[in-house]
């Protein structure tokens, strides 16, 4: 709960205005380059200004604080006595330069993906398995291209405009498993064997356990149970 | 040569009784029956002794009192000194350093003030370590060691060191600039008896040369690499082969450009390590190699002296397991890279029994500081830093984790805390569960924030620490202070040596009551507080004993500080501005002062004026 609420935090503060004069910018990452003239005698008649607000406003939102523990989040954006985001002041916190990147760098890529989601992908006909980690790519495309690479033999099999299969067109989806060509399945949460493309990226990455590459003529009795699974999930 | 001995040119001469009462003995030396005295020269005779004496003492403090008593012991401990320690660069200069000690086998210097890693400061300020490096290679070839902390050093200075300098033994660099990958390439491949590279917190340009290629092949002395702050890539082959032909390497921290599956295959080839940083501790991005993991359990139960470990840069939680092993040995530990939950922090942390130092994110949160306070009963460091640290971010650390620590960590000597909301009851209850306490520094990151609880200002819980903690040298304040706390400090704060001041106080009056009251004061720091000139002339009569005080975004005027200067012609005052501004403005942005023996330095950029 922690984490989630984090994020919500993190984007909020994103959004707010920084006080007019403040000089920072918005953004967390500015502070750095913002203008020195942020410290000079005028940032010492801003903070003083920003004292006096916080000094009157502190009580008014400690209360509430105290009143309302867990729910944070909205009593941000809908109290009204607490102060929008602040600019940013230089050197404050004092974290040095080098610390304050290198989270920045994590956070981005944490945002994108919380945890690794390394699957093992055998190929029928392979001596050796690998693995994959399905959240270094953002679409099945650039999945097949991974894969290709890895088992240079493998072709895919032509996946339409918008990387899916087109399962309501049944004819395609036959011309394709009755081929040579090897298709990529998966093995989903269920313990079932699926053909990869079914369901939009993101669910994929979320239900793969393992991917398995075998000859579309052997991918031909998942191909049913592919489209029941679709059909009930529409 | 330290800051003590600074104030001292030449000793009173009615100390020099000693060298006095020799001569005397020579005189009637041949009517006595002492043949040493007869035929040695006494100042010689005695001399040596002192020599071989002196020669024991270890400690800058003691050695600079020994200094004091007469002009003999101030000749001998310059000669027996080995070890020279300049806290500022610029209070001495290379040739008058070179010249009183004459048989220096280790440097150490410090040169920026500590405000100007939060960029404070516009960079190219100076601290430049070219001229000692020349003067070093001129007056010590024998020069052994070298221990540099916020300076700037080029390609040429490491150059110098490694061709001038034969064995060359050691270097450290923490907070330092100004050097790429070349130098470090000429600088290992030159120093043949190297031990010891510890680049520590210091930015290293990439000048895409192979450093680690440099190394020359063979045996290697190694016992220390160090370079975890390096951004750039490493030729892994080169580190590995290095790592085999360093049998004493005991020390091994390396970037986050190592892969985990790299860092298996250079701990197997060390299971002597000491010292380890893992590196990314995750996997390269290329796919992992196959169905067979490396046992990456063993590869840590190997480790069997592995007592420090850090690192974890780029760290997949799910390989935390590999390190339990290595856990109930452990006295330091850095995860202070590692964005990991409570939850994750939990396993590892029931096992560190014997820790002792331990850095660590806020993500861990105030159930994650309850569990490191229910093991971790010999904890001395505690350092937590923000995930986020933006005034208003989130806040995972609150005074239930401090509370939860002082409870847990008894023995307690220093804290280093990012929070976003504290309370004086937590801070009061870690002042007397933890009397051990020499370094307490509490950063409230929100400016100007008073108690939650209360609403009252941080007053009473930093006056609490300062009259609890009888060992306290360090403090840094933070949060909405009144006059008050600056008053409990100068009251009881009586042997605070470095004092760290941001957005809090009232009026001259807080100043005033630490210059007055702290007598052991040496290093001064205060951002955007309201102090003015008045406050500053109350601190005339301790200036000289002090490294340096430093001032910015304060009420000074640069007529206030040209008094200073006046009226202390020992001390160099620099008025520093920001880079862009030319003229002095009516107000003084950056007042950054120090005593030199030197007067003003040479080398000074555009944007500062020395008064």
């Amino acid at each position: 709960m922690q984490g989630t609420e984090r994020d919500l935090n993190y984007k909020e503060t994103e959004l707010c205005l920084g006080l007019p004069g403040g000089g920072g910018g918005g953004g967390g990452e500015n502070e750095v380059e913002s203008s020195p003239k942020t410290t000079g005698k005028r940032g010492f008649s801003e903070t003083v200004d920003l004292k006096l607000n916080l000094q009157s406003k502190e009580a008014g939102m400690d209360l509430n604080q105290n009143l309302e523990t867990c729910s944070k989040q909205t009593a941000c954006t809908k109290d009204p006595s607490k102060p929008p985001a602040k600019a940013q002041v230089l050197g404050w916190p004092p974290v040095r330069s080098y610390r304050k990147n290198i989270m920045a760098n994590q956070k981005n890529s944490s945002e994108e993906c919380e945890k690794a989601a390394f699957v093992k992908v055998s190929m029928d006909g392979a001596p050796y398995l690998r693995k994959v980690d399905l959240k270094m790519y953002n679409s099945y495309q650039k999945l097949s291209d991974a894969l290709a690479k890895m088992f240079s033999s493998f072709t895919m099999g032509n996946y339409g405009s918008q990387g899916m299969i087109d399962f309501m067109n049944e004819s395609k989806l036959m011309d394709l498993l009755n081929s040579s060509d090897y298709v990529p399945t998966y093995e989903d949460k269920d313990g079932d064997w699926m053909l990869v493309g079914d369901v939009p990226w993101e669910m994929f990455v979320e239900s793969c356990k393992r991917l398995r590459i075998m000859k579309g003529s052997e991918a031909i009795g998942l191909a049913p149970r592919a489209m029941e699974k679709c059909k009930s999930r529409a | 040569m330290s800051e003590d001995d600074e104030r001292q040119q030449s000793p009173p001469s009615d100390l020099d009784f000693v060298s006095n009462k020799a001569r005397n003995c020579n005189a009637t030396g041949s009517g006595s029956g002492h043949p040493e005295f007869q035929s040695a020269y006494p100042d010689q005779v005695l001399e040596n002794v002192l020599e071989n004496v002196l020669h024991f003492l270890t400690s800058k403090r003691d050695r600079n009192a020994a200094s004091l008593v007469c002009k003999s012991w101030y000749r001998v401990e310059a000669l027996t000194r080995s070890e020279l320690f300049i806290g500022n660069c610029y209070a001495v200069s290379p040739a008058r350093a070179t010249a009183r000690f004459t048989r220096v086998r280790a440097l150490q210097l410090k040169g920026k003030p500590r405000f100007a890693d939060f960029n404070l400061m516009p960079p190219d300020w100076g601290a430049h370590f070219n001229p000692w490096a020349l003067a070093m290679a001129k007056a010590y070839p024998w020069l052994e060691k070298v221990h540099l902390k916020r300076m700037t050093v080029t390609d040429d200075d490491l150059a110098t060191l490694a061709l001038l300098l034969l064995g060359f033994k050691e270097l450290v660099l923490v907070c330092c600039d100004g050097f790429g990958t070349s130098g470090l390439a000429i600088f290992v491949n030159e120093c043949r008896q190297l031990k010891v590279l510890d680049l520590i917190d210091s930015e290293v340009s990439d000048d895409e040369t192979d450093w680690i290629s440099c190394f020359p092949e063979g045996e290697s002395h190694l016992e220390s690499l160090i370079f975890d702050c390096v951004e750039c890539h490493i030729n892994f082959e080169a580190l590995e082969r290095l790592v085999a032909n360093s049998p004493s390497l005991k020390k091994l921290r390396l970037n986050r450009y190592v892969s985990i599956g790299q860092l298996y295959r250079l701990m197997i080839r060390a299971p002597q390590l000491t010292h380890l940083g893992t590196g990314s501790f995750s996997p390269s991005e290329i796919a992992g190699q196959g169905d067979q993991e490396p046992d990456y359990v063993n590869a840590f139960a190997a480790c069997k002296s592995l007592v420090c470990l850090s690192g974890f840069r780029e760290i997949i939680p799910d390989y935390l397991p590999a390190i339990y092993p290595v856990c109930a040995n452990l006295t330091s530990l850095n995860f202070s890279y590692a964005n990991i939950t409570a939850e994750q922090l939990k396993p590892i942390i029931s096992k560190c029994h014997k820790l002792q130092v331990f850095w660590v994110l806020d993500s861990i949160c105030d159930e994650g500081l309850q569990a490191v306070a229910a093991t971790c009963k010999e904890l001395r460091e505690l350092r937590v830093f923000p995930v986020d640290p933006r005034e208003d971010g989130d806040g995972p650390v609150s005074e239930v984790g401090l509370q939860a620590i002082s409870e847990g960590c008894r023995k307690l000597q220093s804290i280093l805390y990012f929070c976003q909301r504290m309370t004086n009851a937590a801070v009061i209850a870690m002042s007397k569960n933890c009397p051990d306490l020499v370094v307490f520094r509490l950063c409230i990151m929100g400016r100007h924030r008073a108690d939650p609880v209360t609403g009252e200002p941080m007053d009473d819980g930093f006056g609490a620490i300062v009259m609890n903690c009888k060992k306290l040298t360090r403090l840094a304040v933070s949060g909405l202070l009144t006059d008050k706390a600056f008053d409990y400090i100068g009251q009881h704060g009586k042997l605070v040596r470095t004092l760290s001041v941001a957005f809090a106080g009232d009026s001259d009056m807080g100043l005033k009551y630490v210059l007055e009251g702290c007598p052991q004061l040496q290093k001064l720091e205060i951002r955007d507080s309201p102090f003015g000139d008045a406050a500053l002339r109350s601190g005339l009569h301790h200036y000289y004993n002090m490294r340096f005080l430093w001032m910015s975004s304060c009420r000074l005027t640069p007529s206030g500080c040209q008094e200073i200067a006046r009226a202390m012609p020992r001390l160099v005052v620099e008025v520093i501005r920001s880079a862009d501004e030319e003229e002095m403005d009516d107000a003084v942005e950056i007042l950054y002062m120090y005593r030199s023996l030197e007067g003003p330095r040479t080398d000074l950029p555009k944007f500062v004026t020395i008064l």
